[in-house]
């Protein structure tokens, strides 16, 4: 099937204003007349819900933590881009739009990404109108900061919370609205299923987390928000219970998930310390902007080095490789997350690595401490600094900080149109659990960009256009599908609480995240895809006979939550090896060995390869069928990426 | 789970099944403990052991895992978040702790939070007092350009300050009265220290009150052990400064206070 995104005809700078004026609208009478349910509470349910329920009409929201202000998007430290130009340094809309697409390897769709640049200087109005305290300079006046992938300084930030204070500014708007009795929020409760009835999404099944109770909401409209899925490699920087259970259901009610392969490595992690780790910890690429990394000249010093014959503060300046500013001159440490990542796995892969296990590079402050003193150093990253001399008892402002690429964010997602709508008529899908904007690889601070545009300024208005088509009758609850979809929920929970085996949900977690890592991480070939395909498959069957999932429904219980959060990654993991498969080109986050420069940088194959990738699923273990949305580029010029 | 560590420790632990039955302390091992480990990560090495064994796994709230959700919240050797200053429970590592000891590893306590399973509490109170007025009342859209409204960086900084509260209540679990205070001030003061929260400055403060007194929270009587305890440092002014503004609430009549 080719798929119809939906993009506007017209000149780029105006297809979303024209756009704007042809979507259908709902009489401001009729709207408290539609109830529109939101799942996820982050940046993008948050946005979504409140501004939906400004408008007037009733929203059901959903989250699984015990409040919607701990939503995995509070973790976010750097920073957020948008297009304001407040540095006169040369940026504009177009410019974001351009580094945008550009960073994302071509792999975006340009009537989107202009959106996004478009709306994001409205983005930071919101948030400061709300309140939201991001970084000021003496004059009064916000402060911004340069990011991986661009030349300009275009992101606002929140000392190194930006998240923290974006999400508490969209969580005060959500409950300025719960307080209107606009919006009705359910927390501790997780979607267990989408109700497709008719053809149209009409309602989702939830377990209440403490108590167990399975019940059924009703809707104009279901809202995904939840999250992206980077945890089915076990160890990532995400939030513990971060997980693809939502959009994994909408997927097998029909929904489409795209370019699943489509991972991000974030190159500035602190390193696994053994095996008890439990998640990892991102460091925020803004401190690329003053850090340098750099990895010992040859193997024979990294292992002194990590024998502990030679200190590094006495390793002499030309036994030091500044890979990044030795390979790109232009960018020099600054270049995107993709070819960071990639360079420090290729210093460890020839024996360069640091650390107890061998499995780091530098990133070094001692020449910006020199330039700008400690005090300004400590202003910039301080609490980043506390941060790991906390977890890895070592002081930054005396040693290089080790570091290493960790599993970050997940470009793939459920397919939307132009509408954030899925292919299933009334599911949206909103933030990083959509596919939309980020191509291959996303830029630095554009994730909670899109989140907020998503939430903010986008759905409000195409979220109406599908309401006025389907009109404000009640939802027929009656519908058999309702039932079924519950009666399906209730026997996979029975079907996971009949599993008394000998292995627990985490150790099967954990044996997925090394598959995926090894052979579907940052360096992907034809071999090890097949190899990872088989192995998965026996790990599926392996769990659905021998994992212990203890306890019963009626309680609360981490020992079911997590079993069937897994049992989704597991299948989630082979698509993902399926759609890498399938890709033989590299392209952004997606590195194909068999194909790249002589210089060792991705290599796109856009002959056959510009399109998304969409995936239709078919029955259990049946094959998925591949559905393409060809990519056209009418504005930018397809070129290699060369951040030299 | 393999660990290579080599500390052995004692844990006695509240387990409690749910939010109506009793519960009590009950004492583990967690042997081969790495100092290199986290606190959480130690709970989840004892719970392999549990689950593997068949028993149900110690329940304990968590998420980010980097001190910033406020999700985790636990009651160390009598402190809020363990023994070190200016962190959460998920920041503290085994290296703060001797090889042979015994930890005391109990739930917050206080009667607006109560348990919902072993060491998880319930704090939708925390959130029902946001909504009470923890906001500045803007529609998305039709805002002025960010840039438009100058604040001096001394105040962004302090309102900053005020802002990096977590939620998590350690405060209230501090407090030998359980008060709130800390939290619902940090709150108010953010929003009374900029431009944007003027107009509803007094209205809020009386707004929050109100919902935190109906909550059950006790009453602040100037111990400081909130402020020693915050994983944020969040500081005691905040607190003068809501009483400041609730008064003056007090004594503007109502219609000026609606209108600001
Ligand atoms: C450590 C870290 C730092 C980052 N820093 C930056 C940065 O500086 N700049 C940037 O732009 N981006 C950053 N990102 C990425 C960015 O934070 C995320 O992509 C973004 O916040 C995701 O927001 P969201 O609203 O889509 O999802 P989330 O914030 O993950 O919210 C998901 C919501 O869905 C709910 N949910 C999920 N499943 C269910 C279910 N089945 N039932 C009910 N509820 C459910 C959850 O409870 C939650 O409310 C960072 C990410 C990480 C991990
Ligand atoms: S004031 Fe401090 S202790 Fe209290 S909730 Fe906020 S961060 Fe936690
Ligand atoms: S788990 Fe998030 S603050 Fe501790």
């Amino acid at each position: 099937m080719i798929l119809d995104a939906k993009i506007p005809a017209g000149p780029l700078a105006e297809k979303w204003s024209k756009h704007k004026f042809n979507l259908k609208l709902v009489n401001p009478a009729n709207k408290r007349k539609y109830n529109v349910i939101v799942v996820g509470t982050g940046l993008a349910g948050a946005s979504a819900a409140a501004s939906l329920a400004e408008l007037g009409y009733n929203v059901t929201a959903f989250c699984f933590q015990d409040s919607p202000r701990r939503a995995h998007s509070i973790a976010a430290q750097g920073g957020i881009n948008a297009a304001k130009n407040y540095r006169n340094d040369g940026d504009s809309v177009y410019r974001l739009f351009y580094d945008t697409i550009k960073g994302g390897d071509y792999r975006a769709r340009e009537g989107n990404v202009y959106r996004l640049a478009e709306v994001s200087v409205n983005i930071i109005d919101q948030c400061v109108a709300q309140g939201v305290p991001f970084a000021r300079e003496y004059g009064g006046l916000l402060d911004n900061r340069s990011f991986g992938g661009s030349q300009v300084s275009r992101t606002f930030y929140a000392r190194g919370q930006t998240g923290q204070q974006l999400l508490l500014g969209a969580y005060s708007a959500l409950n300025r609205q719960i307080h209107e009795g606009k919006v009705k929020m359910y927390t501790r409760t997780e979607m267990l299923d989408v109700v497709v009835a008719d053809g149209k999404a009409q309602g989702i099944i939830t377990r209440n987390l403490i108590t167990g109770a399975i019940e059924t909401h009703a809707g104009h409209a279901v809202l995904l928000a939840t999250g992206g899925y980077g945890n089915v490699f076990y160890l990532s920087t995400n939030a513990m219970a971060s997980n693809v259970t939502a959009a994994w259901r909408a997927h097998k009610r029909g929904a489409f998930f795209a370019n699943p392969c489509y991972t991000q490595i974030h190159p500035t992690c602190i390193p696994v310390s053994g095996d008890h780790q439990s998640k990892l910890t991102l460091m925020s690429e803004s401190l690329r902007n003053d850090g340098r990394v750099w990895a010992p000249k040859t193997p024979e010093l990294a292992q002194k080095l990590r024998k502990g014959e030679l200190k590094v503060t006495d390793l002499k300046e030309e036994d030091r490789d500044y890979f990044l500013e030795r390979k790109y001159p232009s960018f020099g440490n600054l270049v995107p997350r993709d070819v960071a990542s990639r360079n420090a796995k290729e210093a460890v892969d020839e024996g360069k690595g640091v650390g107890g296990s061998g499995v780091a590079v530098f990133l070094d402050f001692a020449e910006s401490i020199a330039r700008l003193g400690e005090d300004t150093v400590r202003a910039k990253y301080g609490n980043l600094f506390d941060m790991y001399m906390q977890i890895t008892d070592e002081n930054p402002y005396k040693v290089p900080m080790r570091i290493y690429p960790a599993v970050h964010y997940t470009m793939g997602g459920l397919w939307v149109d132009y509408n954030l709508s899925t292919n299933v008529p009334g599911l949206y899908c909103l933030g990083e659990a959509n596919f939309s904007d980020h191509g291959a690889n996303r830029l630095g601070a554009s994730a909670l960009m899109q989140g907020l545009a998503d939430g903010y300024f986008v759905i409000p208005y195409t979220l109406g256009d599908y309401l006025a088509t389907i009109g404000p009758k009640a939802i027929d609850t009656n519908n058999p599908a309702f039932a079924q979809t519950k009666k399906d929920v209730t026997d996979r929970i029975e079907k996971l609480l009949a599993l008394r085996g000998t292995k627990t949900v985490d150790e099967y977690h954990r044996e997925l995240g090394h598959i995926m890592w090894e052979y579907c991480g940052m360096a992907r070939t034809e071999d090890g895809l097949t190899k990872a395909k088989g192995l998965i498959a026996s790990l599926k069957a392996d769990f659905w006979k021998n994992a212990i999932v203890l306890g019963e429904n009626e309680e609360f219980n981490s020992s079911l939550e997590k079993a069937g959060r897994v049992a989704d990654f597991i299948e989630l993991g082979a698509l993902m090896v399926e759609d890498a498969l399938q890709r033989k080109e590299s392209c952004g986050g997606h590195f194909r060995v068999e194909s790249q420069t002589e210089e060792g940088e991705a290599l796109r194959d856009d002959d056959n390869f510009a399109y998304v990738a969409a995936w239709e699923y078919k029955g259990e273990d049946v094959p998925e069928v591949l559905n393409k949305e060809p990519l056209v580029y009418e504005n930018v010029k397809l070129t290699q990426r060369s951040y030299k | 789970m393999s660990t290579n560590g080599n500390m052995n420790l004692t844990l006695k632990v509240w387990r409690q099944k749910n939010a109506q039955s009793e519960g009590s302390m009950v004492t583990y091992k967690a042997d081969g403990i790495s100092p290199d480990m986290s606190f959480l990560e130690m709970l989840d090495v004892v719970n392999e052991d549990l689950i593997h064994k068949g028993d149900d796994p110690i329940h304990f709230d968590h998420d980010c895992r980097e001190g910033i959700c406020g999700m985790c919240s636990l009651y160390i050797n009598g402190q809020p978040h363990g023994p070190k200053r200016a962190i959460t429970t998920c920041q503290l590592h085994m290296r703060s702790f001797k090889d042979g000891e015994t930890i005391t590893i109990e739930p917050w306590r206080a009667a607006a939070f109560p348990v919902v399973k072993d060491l998880a509490v319930d704090r939708s109170a925390f959130d029902r007092i946001q909504q009470a007025g923890g906001y500045v009342s803007v529609n998305t859209g039709g805002v002025p350009d960010a840039n438009e409204i100058a604040i001096p960086k001394v105040i962004a900084d302090e309102a900053f300050n005020s802002a990096t509260c977590i939620g998590c209540g350690a405060c209230v679990a501090a407090c030998k009265n359980a008060s709130a205070m800390l939290f619902v001030s940090a709150k108010i003061s953010q929003f009374a220290l900029l431009p944007q929260g003027q107009p509803e400055r007094y209205s809020r403060a009386q707004a929050m009150v109100a919902q935190m007194d109906e909550e059950g929270f006790g009453s602040c009587t100037n111990t400081g052990a909130c402020e020693a305890e915050c994983p944020k440092e969040i500081s005691l002014t905040n607190i003068g400064r809501m009483n400041n503004d609730y008064l003056s609430a007090k004594l503007f009549r109502q219609e000026d206070v609606n209108r600001g």
